[in-house]
């Protein structure tokens, strides 16, 4: 995998507020068309990190890299290269969900006839032809979320971040979102995911678990739960947060 | 890199969307100020008319009855007869019998005979000071008239003529109609534009736009066109309303209108853009767009209160208010046909404000959350 291209690099990322450190330190690696997930309870760092990424937040300390793109200093080249759906919805419930797409391809200058285009393609990809005229409030959130996914690939970027997509659906929905993530990932994009539920860790090429703004593990599902000798990541999740309590 | 009208249109059209989507706002933003106006035009009518008039007349004489009758003829006074003693007069007025008393004395009709200048009294309630100053000075109006039809020889050599120009009926249309024109156009332009950014803020939907590639300025630009059109389509609502509903001339150049127009909605279009930056929630943001706005154009702009009555420091105060002199921009425009060259002065300071104020808006908009 290593001989693969490296799509997300950070060395030593570091996000302080005031004298609370959201993130510490941390160095990781994905590659591209990998499924990278990012675990960790809430208020671990997650947000905080994906937020340097994007260039919604300028960094403490440290380097990264997005797309080969230096997140210092060359944030509007990076903001190209990226899709990305925030952990609270943010598209416009007022608007219907093509009024929505149709203004995120005009914002990223996409011209007319591509914005037509990629709408329907992007429709069927994440299903929601039936709902294209509906006012975006009125989607049960399953689908605003897929609605979500759609806004961020409008643009064919080759890296997504994904933060939390899946919180607050139910069980099925949630698997029917995952299910859109391998396809994305098929279609070569790399998607960077966070999520709190330890389930759909097993979905991920690779993981890193966050805990206190630090990096504890990173590795592939299987070989984490090898390492810890436990059958789910949801047990090896339990024992390296028991662990790090231990070494506090 | 280069700003995009691509995507300055793209943020544009959907701002129009927003507003077709939400009627309630089109309401609000349209017949609001109709309504305010035509509420304005009719409560705020400084004209007096039909004033009732109590007449004691102790001289019971033909003259006096002339008189009488020259008031009552005249479109500001009704005669209320009242029979009662003098003492008893001030009852007229506690049960607002009348507003003014007419007391023509005994010998009124003997000393008009004999001397030149004899004196009736009047007394006006003074309860509200303009009304009474306007019911004195119509007095003065119908005695003159009085004078000029049965005086004779006994006129005096001279009379004082009142000139006054260009609002010579002293029609209060004249003066409210650019007040509110100014008033109307910053609070909403402030008001729609704190509230259209701020919302972004509260729905977490700025997010989403930060991490694309629009740049601040576009977002701005884009986010004002929308507001610069509504509100030029406003005003020409309520300028309408105040040349056809309430006759109020128009003597200059619409085009002139429209340009320093435009400079003042930037004023307040940044003015709102200071605000969005500061505040968090729509609900902070219209309180603190109404209280930049609101209040100092109706107080400090000479809209209501003459900036030349006002103490020292108001008047100071007053300088650092848009209104004041979109206000005479306006009124020059309207009631007295200034030229470019005679408005030079306020539309200077008023560009100069739209500039500065556009300028620390425009530093203080940030792309980070």
């Amino acid at each position: 995998m290593n001989s693969r291209k490296i799509s997300v690099q950070t060395r030593d990322l570091t996000k302080r507020f005031g004298r609370f450190t959201a993130v510490n330190r941390v160095s990781l690696q994905v590659y591209e068309g990998e499924i990278f997930g990012f675990l960790g309870a809430n208020g671990a760092g997650k947000t905080t990190l994906i937020r340097m990424l994007t260039g919604l937040l300028k960094p403490s300390e440290g380097e990264g890299f997005v797309a080969g793109y230096d997140i210092w200093r060359q944030a509007e080249a990076i903001k190209r290269h990226i899709g990305y759906m925030s952990q609270r919805f943010s598209l416009y419930e007022d608007l219907t969900a093509e009024e929505n797409l149709t203004f995120y391809g005009g914002i990223y200058g996409l011209n007319r006839r591509d914005i037509e285009n990629r709408k329907r393609e992007l429709f069927a990809h994440v299903g929601l032809q039936p709902f294209a005229n509906q006012m975006t409030r009125d989607l049960p959130l399953g689908f605003k979320q897929r609605l979500a996914l759609a806004c961020a690939l409008l643009h064919d970027p080759p890296i997504v971040f994904l933060d939390e997509p899946t919180s607050g659906v139910d069980p099925r929905a949630r698997r029917n979102f995952w299910n859109l993530i391998y396809q994305t990932a098929q279609l070569g994009k790399t998607v960077f995911v966070t999520t709190h539920f330890m389930d759909e860790a097993e979905y991920c090429h690779r993981v890193g678990i966050m805990h206190m703004g630090k990096i504890i593990a990173l590795g592939a599902p299987g070989r984490l739960k090898q390492k810890y000798r436990k059958s789910t990541m949801q047990d090896v999740f339990i024992e390296l947060h028991r662990l790090s309590e231990e070494q506090a | 890199m280069k700003t995009s009208w691509h995507r300055i249109i793209a943020i544009a059209r959907k701002e129009f969307l927003h507003i077709l989507h939400d009627p309630r706002s089109l309401v609000v933003i349209f017949i609001l100020p109709t309504f305010q106006l035509i509420m304005f035009g009719y409560a705020l009518d400084m004209e007096i008319k039909n004033v009732d008039l109590a007449v004691l007349d102790y001289s019971r004489s033909p003259i006096s009855q002339r008189l009488i009758q020259t008031f009552d003829g005249s479109p500001f006074f009704r005669v209320r007869h009242f029979t009662g003693s003098p003492a008893e007069l001030e009852t007229v007025f506690l049960q607002r019998k009348a507003r003014a008393v007419l007391m023509i004395h005994s010998d009124f009709a003997r000393d008009v005979q004999r001397r030149p200048a004899t004196p009736v009294q009047i007394i006006v309630d003074a309860v509200d000071p303009n009304a009474a100053t306007l019911i004195r000075s119509y007095c003065l109006q119908v005695i003159n008239e009085f004078n000029r039809r049965y005086g004779g020889e006994s006129r005096l050599p001279f009379d004082v003529e009142k000139a006054i120009w260009f609002n010579p009926d002293l029609k209060s249309a004249y003066f409210f109609v650019p007040g509110l024109l100014a008033l109307i156009l910053i609070m909403l332009c402030a008001l729609l534009t704190s509230v259209t950014i701020t919302r972004e803020k509260e729905m977490g939907t700025l997010e989403q736009i930060l991490v694309s590639p629009v740049q601040a300025r576009e977002i701005i630009v884009g986010k004002v066109i929308p507001y610069i059109l509504i509100s030029m389509i406003i005003g020409a609502l309520i300028l309408s309303i105040g040349i056809f509903l309430f006759g109020v001339p128009f003597e200059g150049s619409y085009t002139l209108l429209v340009l320093f127009s435009f400079i003042y909605i930037i004023t307040a279009l940044s003015i709102g853009l200071m605000i969005s930056t500061v505040a968090h929630t729509q609900q902070v943001a219209l309180m603190m767009a109404q209280m930049a706005t609101l209040l100092p154009t109706i107080i400090l702009s000479g809209f209501i209160f003459p900036i030349s009555s006002m103490p020292a420091p108001l008047q100071w105060l007053s300088n650092i208010v848009p209104a004041k002199y979109y206000l005479k921009i306006v009124r020059g425009i309207m009631l007295k046909g200034n030229t470019f060259d005679q408005l030079l002065e306020p539309a200077g300071v008023l560009l100069l404000m739209a500039l500065v104020l556009f300028f620390i808006a425009r530093r203080r908009f940030s792309l980070h959350l």
